[in-house]
């Protein structure tokens, strides 16, 4: 009798949830707006990498007769200041930018996770330490501590993705001691500590692979705002030096022109937001997919 | 109310004191001899050997951090490098332009997002929900400085509603003090607002689901008195706390939005400082900065015990 009744509850438990949880693609396609935002920067990546192909110019062949035009045959998107190709600049300058701001996030991944992992498995002091470090840090604005590290270091585009890696590292920090902290509790990594696994082993293969769902959503939205802070840093002159192309100096240097020739700030300007928006929106994607079955309760 | 006003503060006073040391060591990031690299363009002996006088390089770390801390707390926030100019002087003649910047940004994002969210609850997958939803999604992404610059084009370039560029105090001429910060504190306020709008929205849909507010709506209170004086209040809690991460980003955004506007704040300071790498003007501005950030904090924590009794208590 009881048998039957314990399997019974056993497959009722067990059996309906499985074959209903399509899997992680399935989720993450289902969601529109995180798929098309995944298509656009697959675009914006693609084109930014094949600039040398399919850019029309050079991105800084001058041609001063034909300054500040407007969209023409020959330049599509039309000419700054010095008579340079918009568009063409517009696809190098995407490059600079998507690379520094992955530049940017990757520094902070390589010092937050890690050191989240340690602190969030270790605890005791290393964690209080490590968390009130990451608490001062926060105290600042980002892109002011950022500025604040430029002024020590010098103005320059490395610099300036050094700076945002250390502003942004607390951030993926707090996130990746939390997550630790859950599945250093769960009965499976007692198991593997109790029968005397060091955690060198058990970190790698049990803690981090729990862990790298909320990271990765976690990275997914701090690239939109790297690519933000990197944008405005060049825009100031801190960041990329001219005559080297971002979208944050087209900005900077289009913001002079505006007066005469607005399209100059319009373009770089949608080019980030659509690469922001796409960040974003993949990171809620990532969020729902990668998100325990509960959160479908209250829908 | 008091307890929780002490507790935050045991937390905030120290946390100010170590700031300060971060902010003091930051010259230990300066490659090379700091006293070389601060002393401008090709230096000679005597301007560097001035130079490590002024920042009292000679004596040993932990002293000259004594030394400068002793002299914060006293209201001293050290000479600059390149003029003389006291920083504390240069700093809080620039600190009401940023002040009236970051309240009004602060005004715009808060009843922008709260009146947006509290719509798109009240009326959940209507029409009215999904554009706030989108607009919500397109206002975080949208870069604040990009918004400014178009503001400009559109209503001091196109239309010559607002000034483009400067800035009058409140004390001189309220109309004009408005008429200049409006533009640079939409930019500003937009994105917060757009963050804050998504809070309120998903705190008020959980809220307008509950018990007592179908008690409220079933007595025959007016919608306005239901979500005014029930639901708000218990909404409010990640809408705060929203409000204080918005606002220590904003205060960051002053740096950009400052420049773009030629507002006279601490962001163009901290803006012209590094340039000149007047490290002594660059600490001041980051300190103020951080001092800042952490009364909104604690702000922010103490409202908690306002919305919630029971957050008093514990």
């Amino acid at each position: 009798m009881t048998t039957t009744a314990d399997t019974t509850a056993a497959l009722a438990r067990t059996a309906p949830v499985a074959p209903t949880r399509p899997g992680f693609w399935r989720r993450f396609r289902d969601n529109r707006p995180a798929f098309v935002a995944l298509v656009v920067l697959a675009l914006l990546v693609a084109a930014s990498l094949a600039a040398p192909l399919i850019a029309p110019y050079s991105p800084e062949a001058i041609d001063v007769p034909r300054r500040l035009s407007l969209s023409t045959p020959d330049h599509w998107l039309g000419t700054d200041s010095l008579g340079r190709d918009t568009l063409s600049r517009l696809l190098y300058a995407g490059r600079v930018s998507l690379l520094a701001a992955a530049t940017a996030v990757a520094i902070a991944t390589v010092i937050g996770v890690p050191l989240g992992l340690l602190a969030g498995y270790v605890g005791g002091k290393p964690d209080w330490v490590l968390g009130r470090i990451g608490d001062v840090l926060m105290t600042f604005p980002a892109i002011i501590l950022a500025i604040a590290i430029i002024a020590a270091m010098g103005p320059g585009l490395q610099t300036a993705m050094i700076a945002l890696g250390i502003v942004y590292a607390p951030r993926l920090f707090r996130v990746a001691r939390a997550a630790t902290l859950q599945v250093r509790a769960e009965t499976y990594v007692e198991a593997s500590i109790s029968i005397g696994t060091p955690a060198w082993k058990i970190i790698p293969r049990r803690v981090l692979p729990n862990v790298a769902s909320p990271v990765l959503v976690q990275v997914s939205v701090m690239l939109a705002a790297a690519l933000l802070a990197e944008a405005a840093l060049s825009l100031l002159g801190l960041g990329v030096i001219p005559p080297t192309a971002s979208w944050g100096v087209m900005l900077g240097s289009g913001f002079k022109e505006i007066r005469s020739t607005p399209l100059l700030v319009f373009w770089p300007g949608v080019a980030i937001a659509l690469a922001t928006l796409a960040f974003n929106l993949i990171g809620d994607g990532l969020r729902d997919a990668l998100g325990r079955r509960t959160r479908k309760a209250d829908s | 109310m008091l307890g929780l006003l002490v507790r935050r503060l045991a937390f905030t006073i120290p946390m100010l004191v170590v700031v300060s040391f971060c902010v003091f060591s930051l010259i230990v990031l300066v490659p090379g001899d700091p006293a070389v690299s601060l002393a401008g363009e090709n230096p000679d002996p005597e301007q560097i050997a001035a130079v490590r006088e002024r920042l009292g390089l000679n004596d040993p770390f932990l002293l000259q951090f004594w030394h400068w801390f002793t002299g914060v707390l006293r209201g001293d926030l050290g000479q600059s490098l390149f003029s003389s100019q006291s920083v504390a002087g240069a700093v809080f003649a620039r600190l009401p332009a940023t002040l009236s910047l970051a309240l009004l940004s602060l005004t715009v994002a808060l009843v922008l997002g709260v009146a947006v969210g509290v719509l798109a609850a009240m009326r959940p997958g209507t029409w009215v929900d999904r554009v706030a939803t989108f607009a919500a999604s397109l206002g975080v992404a949208v870069p604040y400085f990009w918004v400014g610059m178009i503001l400009v084009l559109l209503f001091a370039i196109n239309l010559t509603i607002f000034p483009a560029v400067g800035y009058t105090p409140l004390h001189e001429n309220p109309l004009q003090w408005f008429l200049h910060l409006f533009l640079p504190a939409t930019a500003l306020g937009l994105a917060p607002a757009a963050v804050i709008a998504r809070q309120t929205r998903a705190g008020m849909t959980g809220v307008l689901r509950e018990d007592y507010v179908r008690t409220a709506t079933a007595k025959g209170l007016p919608p306005a008195r239901v979500v005014g004086k029930h639901a708000l209040k218990n909404a409010a809690i990640p809408v705060v706390t929203a409000f204080g991460l918005e606002a220590s980003r904003l205060i960051g955004g002053t740096v950009v939005i400052e420049q773009l506007f030629a507002l006279p704040g601490l962001g163009s300071l901290a803006y012209t400082s590094v340039f000149a790498r007047d490290f002594p003007m660059v600490q001041g501005v980051l300190l103020v900065v951080a001092a800042l950030v952490l009364l909104i904090n604690l702000l922010v924590d103490l409202s908690y015990g306002y919305f919630n009794p029971r957050i008093r208590q514990s």
